[in-house]
């Protein structure tokens, strides 16, 4: 029994000691942000990296997932006669939680882990310990410009994944089962509202691009210097964010619309 | 030690004090490093030799004791400071650290375009320069994956001197070369020295080459300095140790057991009566 309550201390202490140590962290690279200011290139390259080549795995899923719920959705509301709806609930699926959510999954598998891969393999073959030596800051040279382009591209990343989810759903359901294109369009014209969904779909996907960016480069920067501390920071990016992402959700969703 | 005035020493290590953990690595050594001199230092594996070049560089901070860079404590002075001392040091790593994703010529050019703002045709010239010293000039547009491992070791060699430093050190250099690559090493450090008046310091174990182009040698053993000269001196040395370093002999004071219960008694106490 004192050997239980040993261990939940001691896995506590160590959970609390990584929080501290990833805050820690997070300080150091909001502190390197202003630097990027005169190194915009540095931005872009990693803005292609992580955020372009995310983009036809973004908008293939997207499109599968809009595909789906108009099938879905549709043969929901043909019992009730409803199927004019399916615009609106194929929308408001994807604005509010589909989009942000696994956007946010595919993009730790994506672009996550392989800022963690390559930060974690900079750092055990000793490049980030020679950057220190030539007087160049890592953290602007290196984690900086991955971290904000991670930020930057996930919720333009959702709102395609959104976007093209939603054109799916047109296919499959005006396209293919006969749903009117007018009822499908109008309907979600009135449903969705530009603040609450919309707006409320975005905080969700920055939150969760935040989130996952500071995991990625943070596993990177923590790895053990080793093949295998390499291939557990990967694994850890992608299963954190995965938890972050999910967990966030629904506090977000409660607070924002739980009360209606 | 004391066999140089400050203002001819690089480095000034005083009652240095290191630990890995519960590991001591550094028990209070004392270390001159001339200027404009080759100083090897030698020891056996895991003496903290590669930590100790990180002390220098001030990646690692010490217990205890100072380390003067030129005269300026490398763990006192502020981060604007630390990197401007750095500017004039360079660590020429093990495995060169290259940078994977550019290519030799912008692997040298990187502490240029970091540090300076020269045009590019100056800096073209500056890079072609450094990678003629090395003999590389013509493997300008080769990926580090291109390279072999003696290839690799001069791109670092080449971008360590991008900047014109004023001291170079060299963590075992000649590990896992093959004689042509020891023999084309050995002579660039000497060169850079004698020519750029570079003060290099060389962590090693290759007792032989050392003893070549060494100025002044220092062995380390068990966190401390155990012999310090140059390499004739430390050839005539009468110490145990020393000897059996530089010999190369498998027993002596460094035994050859892991210690260990009495041979005999270890084998007859697997005898069932």
């Amino acid at each position: 029994m004192i050997d239980w309550f040993q261990n939940l201390g001691r896995t506590s202490l160590a959970i609390f000691e990584r929080l501290g140590c990833s805050g820690l962290f997070l300080l150091r690279v909001l502190a390197a942000l202003p630097a990027l200011a005169t190194r915009p290139r540095l931005l872009i390259i990693q803005l292609y990296s992580v955020g372009v080549l995310s983009m036809m795995l973004i908008v293939i899923s997207g499109l599968n997932v809009g595909m789906v719920l108009g099938l879905q959705g549709y043969n929901t509301l043909v019992d009730f006669g409803a199927e004019d709806s399916l615009g609106q609930v194929v929308a408001l699926s994807l604005v509010r939680e589909l989009g942000p959510v696994v956007a946010a999954l595919l993009f730790a598998g994506r672009a996550g882990s392989a800022l963690t891969a390559e930060i974690g393999l900079m750092k055990a073959t000793e490049q980030l310990a020679g950057m220190e030596m030539m007087a160049v800051d890592p953290m602007k040279r290196v984690i900086a410009p991955r971290f904000i382009a991670a930020v930057l591209s996930m919720p333009l990343l959702a709102t395609m994944f959104s976007a093209v989810g939603v054109l799916g759903g047109y296919f499959v359901g005006v396209g293919l089962l006969g749903v009117d294109s007018g009822a499908f369009w109008s309907q979600m014209q009135s449903k969705v509202d530009f603040y609450d969904d919309i707006v409320n779909g975005l905080v969700k996907s920055v939150v969760f691009g935040f989130v996952a960016a500071w995991i990625a480069v943070f596993e990177g920067y923590d790895a053990v210097p080793t093949t295998e501390g390499v291939s557990r920071a990967t694994t850890r990016t992608v299963v954190h964010t995965a938890f972050a992402v999910l967990g966030l959700d629904f506090i977000l969703t409660a607070l924002m619309f739980g009360s209606d | 030690m004391s066999q140089h005035d400050d203002s001819a020493l690089m480095v000034k290590i005083r009652d240095l004090r290191f630990a890995h953990g519960a590991r001591t690595i550094f028990d209070g050594m004392d270390f001159d490093i001339p200027r404009g001199k080759i100083t090897a230092i030698m020891g056996p594996s895991g003496t903290g030799k590669t930590t100790l070049l990180r002390l220098i560089g001030g990646q690692l901070a010490p217990l205890a004791g100072s380390v003067l860079v030129e005269g300026e404590n490398i763990h006192g002075v502020s981060r604007d400071n630390l990197y401007r001392l750095r500017k004039r040091m360079s660590l020429l790593f093990q495995t060169g650290a290259l940078f994977t994703d550019l290519t030799v010529f912008e692997n040298v050019a990187f502490p240029l375009r970091e540090h300076t703002r020269l045009p590019e045709s100056m800096l073209r010239d500056l890079v072609l320069m450094k990678l003629q010293v090395v003999g590389l000039r013509g493997a300008r547009d080769l990926m580090p994956a291109e390279l072999s491992g003696g290839m690799a070791r001069r791109v670092a060699l080449a971008r360590a001197i991008a900047l014109d430093p004023a001291m170079i050190m060299y963590d075992e250099p000649f590990t896992g070369q093959d004689p042509i690559t020891v023999g084309v090493i050995m002579q660039l450090i000497r060169m850079l020295t004698d020519t750029l008046g570079i003060t290099s310091i060389i962590v090693s174990h290759d007792v032989h080459e050392l003893s070549m182009i060494s100025d002044y040698m220092y062995m380390i053993a068990g966190g401390k300095v155990v012999g310090y000269g140059t390499p004739q001196e430390l050839g005539h040395s009468e110490s145990g140790w020393i000897r059996q370093f530089l010999g190369g002999l498998p027993d002596g004071p460094v035994p050859f057991h892991y210690p260990a219960v009495d041979y005999a008694q270890d084998l007859l106490a697997g005898v069932t009566p």
